[in-house]
């Protein structure tokens, strides 16, 4: 299923990634998922979060810049080749994954991942077909 | 007239050619430039009107714009057929600014540099190596022909690669060296990491196009074990050789039988009395091509009335003490900020130029120039590449408008400082350095 990811433009800074969260933390966002890209100058922290419209509001207000977008989320079997399997059906449909970043789940006998591709509504129908892609909102905002 | 007698002419004799010169200056510009007739149409003034050289102060100024207004040519006095040199550099905005040179214009410009020379005891025996670059810039070229005419042996070796500048000194047995300050600075250092000092030959040094300081001429002098001196000049005007010290150390001569200073109050444009600070302005007496009558130069600085201990008679003005716009000088490179808000609102592709600040720093003797660029959601992806593109794009135009190389960075909105609600476009740590 596609979910509602933030993106929040960071300076590589001390400090910098500590203060977006306690802000989050403040303001009682829970967080079910980050990544950290980093560069030598900037970073983007990229946030799964119970209440991503709130996140952004108080973001915003301590004056980062934050874009929501759409991300895949996926729960796959969590046996081994169960992620090389996803990413064989991805292939075979010419699919091509900009970044991606694990998740806990609390979903029994699943692993939870988040994707971007560079088509990933396509992605997002191909594999509801299949038995992945079968996510539970409420595993995802609130694990 | 031999030219080392010039610089000691009397000053009666010095001001009866300043006058002659002027006059055939204000007549062929008035001829041929269309600017200068225009203007001096507009104040009532006929060439003829000049009969004293209290009469300059009645003309009217010239500036940088029109430099713009009429590139690259507008403002030659001669057809294209007799200029056989430009030079050109960077202007206020995008457009750069053009000046052009006939025969007669490089050999009064060589005699300039080669009278400087003179002046500082370079002779014939002298090995010049000058690095300051050479191309558009006039630094390396305007050098070069008065170490020729001199009779130097000159290696025209322009900037960078400090390994092989240094071993170029050494192997070619180089005594003077022409370059930047800062550039001298950094070669002073590396000379000492070497351990190498003993092994020059150097014993001068001319040094400019950058404001510098007395503490560094002593650490430059320490350092290669020379004398350093100081020169001015800018391309508008003529370019290396307009002004530079005698061995006195104490102001620069004015080759005042080519130029004429005047020192102005920017605000009301009134000449100053004797020996008061102000804005310099300058007005050429042999130029051909590209004649300048009472151009503002923007450098705020004095000329020195008394008589130097040397026995020139030229004027001397005193180094520069500041601008009077907000031209800044990075890397002996003139660089205004509304060069970078340019390239910042075309690359950043929206309608606001994003906030930004220039700062300046001087680590290790070098000028260092970073920008921070405040992110905006307007420019803000969640691409890591794209992003980086932008940066690179940045980074990118601004070497091709200005010649030389920024560090920029993206920083988050609203972290700029800003005092009474404007962000201070330049921080320039370099003052307690210099």
């Amino acid at each position: 299923m596609l979910i509602k990811q933030l993106s929040v433009f960071l300076e590589n800074k001390q400090g910098k990634l500590r203060a977006a969260l306690q802000v989050l933390a403040d303001k009682g966002v829970n967080i079910s998922a980050l990544s950290l890209a980093d560069t030598s100058d900037f970073g983007i922290l990229r946030l799964i979060v119970d209440d991503p419209e709130k996140a952004k509001e108080v973001l915003t207000e301590t004056g980062v810049v934050v874009l929501i977008s759409h991300v895949l989320a996926i729960a796959m079997d969590d046996v081994p080749g169960g992620m090389a399997e996803i990413l064989h059906q991805l292939a075979d449909a010419e699919l091509n994954i900009e970044y991606m970043y694990a998740c806990v789940g609390r979903q029994s006998g699943k692993a939870l991942t988040i994707m971007r591709l560079d088509d990933t509504k396509r992605a997002e129908e191909l594999l509801s077909k299949g038995k992945h892609g079968q996510v539970n909102p409420s595993d995802i905002y609130r694990l | 007239m031999n030219n080392k007698d010039i610089d000691f002419l009397p000053r009666e004799q010095l001001r009866a050619l300043q006058l002659e010169r002027l006059q055939d200056t204000v007549r062929r510009s008035y001829e041929k430039v269309e600017c200068f007739r225009r203007r001096m149409d507009e104040k009532g003034l006929k060439p003829s009107d000049v009969k004293d050289l209290k009469d300059l102060a009645r003309l009217p100024f010239s500036y940088k714009q029109d430099l713009r207004d009429y590139y690259p040519y507008g403002l030659f006095a001669v057809p294209l057929d007799e200029v056989v040199r430009v030079h050109a550099s960077s202007g206020t905005t995008g457009k750069r600014i053009v000046v052009g040179y006939t025969q007669n214009d490089l050999e009064m410009w060589a005699d300039t540099t080669a009278r400087m020379l003179t002046s500082l005891g370079v002779t014939e025996k002298d090995v010049v190596q000058v690095s300051f670059g050479y191309g558009l810039f006039t630094g390396g070229f305007g050098l070069h022909a008065g170490a020729e005419k001199v009779g130097a042996t000159v290696i025209p070796m322009s900037s960078g690669n400090t390994p092989l500048q240094i071993q170029t000194m050494i192997d070619f047995g180089a005594t003077v060296l022409c370059c930047t300050p800062s550039y001298a600075m950094y070669m002073a250092e590396e000379v000492g990491k070497m351990g190498v000092k003993d092994q020059l030959s150097l014993k001068v040094g001319i040094f400019g196009a950058e404001p510098w300081s007395e503490n560094m001429r002593h650490k430059i002098e320490e350092g290669l074990g020379i004398k350093a001196y100081d020169i001015y000049g800018l391309s508008e005007v003529l370019g290396p050789g307009v002004s530079c010290e005698c061995q006195a150390q104490a102001g620069m001569h004015v080759r005042e039988d080519y130029f004429i200073a005047e020192i102005i109050d920017p605000e009301t444009q009134e000449v100053l009395p004797e020996g008061s600070e102000g804005e310099l302005v300058f007005t050429s007496l042999a130029k051909e091509a590209f004649p300048v009558i009472r151009y503002r130069t923007r450098d705020i600085c004095r000329l020195i009335p008394e008589m130097c201990p040397c026995g020139r008679t030229h004027l001397r003005m005193a180094k520069p003490q500041g601008r009077t716009d907000d031209m800044m000088i990075i890397r002996g490179v003139n660089v205004f900020p509304s060069q970078i808000e340019e390239v910042l609102l075309r690359v950043c592709g929206d309608k606001i130029t994003p906030n930004y600040q220039i700062v300046l720093d001087r680590v290790n003797h070098n000028d260092t120039f970073d920008i921070n660029v405040e992110m905006s959601p307007s420019f803000f992806t969640d691409d890591i590449k794209s992003i980086e593109c932008l940066e690179r794009n940045i980074v990118e135009s601004l070497r091709s408008a200005l010649g030389i190389g920024a560090k920029v960075h993206l920083v988050n909105p609203n972290s700029i400082v800003r005092s009474e609600g404007k962000a201070k476009r330049v921080l320039d740590l370099r003052k307690d350095k210099i």
